[in-house]
């Protein structure tokens, strides 16, 4: 394992992006930062910018006015940066997906393959979110053996539907 | 000194890779501190070092328009100003050296890392980053006018000499300059000045990651950033050591005298990080009213005190 992956994997700063959300998976994200889950004894940090972060927690799911923004912090976001898809409505958009202002969900804003993980749940368990997290950073490391195929988005039954 | 020489002594000892190694290890004790009062476990010790790595493998993004000799240039300088501090502090406690006016260079020296963040705030061509920079600046203009003021104690008390050198062997031969009552209210001014140069909490209003999301430091990424990280854990070395030296007792010339050097540095540094931990960060009208009203009344006074120590009528 090179010294810059294995330097990522010890200290993944984490940046906090709410598409929309109700908020409840933001709050239990900064549960994982307080006494009883503290990620910061793994090296997480919350950072302020996004340009300092190497995931992307994202909660929420898309609407109109948070997808553009959504897909402008991940171009902002120095590369190699992860996406931790937080929650039901980030992995799918959940029960708003037939609102009148959701655009697509998460993994078809971002281009293909930026999507790291996702983590299910409304909210989520810290103790979910902190296993995501630990198999994002073991997919870093199974990337850099062998690299991944761009994945298709999609398939054409969805696109049958739509 | 030869070439040879000083060049071991600036690049190795007591030079940038011994304050790398021990501003790393002395910010990860702020960090466990930190943690430990939080009531959490906090990071393990290579985690600076890691920190640093990582930074180093991640790609570089200049913004549009910025300009990329300023953009560049601000953390090289800022590294530049800290490794000369620390070495010339180092090489007055350590090794005995010295030339005529070594205070005053180390004093303006002390000045470039919040100038490099000024400099890269204003270079990054966004509105918060400016925020920041502007921040940063109206805080050096408030804490360097007790700084340099309480910095006159010593020089006072030691008859005029500008010599780090000198500064420490009259505190070996007479006791530390602390011991004195001008010397005590310079040591307590001296600690909320130091604070606010690390550019720690209270005084963190530059790079204020809730409020201006992350400040001058805003558009930093990769190499530049873990430039600008490692220069503020060198700066937990350089300054308290600074203050160490010049108004604490040095590090004495006996075994004991040592020992109690690394104490005091240590207890120097708890201090900054309970501080740290348990003050919210000022508004940056307020922390100049503190270093232009309370900060500086208190240095003129150390000064006075000083004054009417040496020379009693």
């Amino acid at each position: 394992m090179g010294i810059a992956v294995k330097a990522l994997m010890k200290s993944p700063w984490v940046f906090h992006v709410s598409a929309g959300s109700c908020n409840n998976c933001d709050i239990e994200i900064l549960d994982c930062l307080c006494p009883r889950f503290d990620i910061e004894r793994f090296g997480a940090v919350l950072v302020g910018s996004v340009r300092h972060a190497d995931a992307l927690l994202v909660t929420g799911a898309m609407n109109r006015k948070s997808a553009r923004r959504v897909r402008q912090l991940y171009d902002q976001a120095a590369k190699p940066c992860l996406v931790i898809a937080i929650g039901a409505c980030a992995c799918g958009q959940g029960i708003f997906r037939d609102s009148y202002s959701m655009v697509q969900p998460l993994d078809e804003v971002l281009p293909p393959g930026a999507v790291t993980v996702y983590v299910p749940g409304c909210p989520p368990r810290p103790e979910a979110m902190i296993a995501g997290v630990v198999k994002a950073l073991g997919q870093l490391v199974a990337d850099q053996k062998e690299p991944p195929e761009p994945h298709p988005v999609g398939t054409e039954k969805d696109a049958a539907d739509a | 000194m030869t070439l040879p020489q000083a060049l071991l002594a600036f690049l190795v000892f007591p030079g940038f890779l011994f304050i790398a190694i021990v501003g790393m290890v002395v910010s990860w004790v702020d960090r466990k501190v930190t943690a430990r009062v939080q009531y959490r476990v906090g990071p393990p010790l290579l985690q600076p070092l890691w920190d640093f790595l990582k930074l180093m493998g991640k790609e570089t993004v200049i913004p549009r328009g910025a300009s990329p000799l300023a953009f560049f240039g601000a953390p090289l300088i800022g590294l530049a100003g800290v490794t000369f501090v620390g070495t010339m502090v180092g090489v007055a406690v350590f090794l005995n050296q010295g030339f005529y006016g070594d205070l005053i260079v180390a004093l303006y020296m002390l000045v470039l890392p919040s100038l490099a963040v000024i400099m890269g705030g204003i270079a990054s061509k966004n509105p918060l980053a400016s925020v920041g920079a502007s921040r940063e600046m109206k805080l050096v203009v408030g804490y360097e006018l007790p700084f340099i003021l309480i910095l006159c104690v010593p020089v006072i008390k030691a008859g005029g000499t500008l010599e780090l050198t000198k500064l420490l062997e009259y505190q070996y031969q007479n006791g530390s300059f602390a011991a004195s009552a001008s010397g005590v209210i310079a040591l307590i001014v001296a600690i909320f000045c130091i604070q606010a140069k690390m550019a720690l909490v209270p005084f963190d209003q530059a790079e204020a990651e809730t409020e201006v999301m992350g400040g001058a430091l805003v558009e930093y990424s990769g190499p530049s950033l873990a430039i600008f990280k490692l220069t503020k854990m060198m700066m937990f070395y350089a300054v308290p050591m600074f203050v160490v030296a010049v108004l604490w007792g040095g590090f004495g010339t006996t075994v004991a005298g040592t020992v109690l050097g690394v104490v005091k540095y240590l207890v120097l540094v708890v201090i900054i990080t309970l501080m740290r931990n348990t003050n919210p960060r000022l508004r940056i009208e307020h922390a100049v009213q503190f270093f232009w009203g309370l900060m500086t009344l208190s240095a003129l006074a150390a000064v006075a005190a000083a004054l009417v120590e040496t020379y009693p009528f």
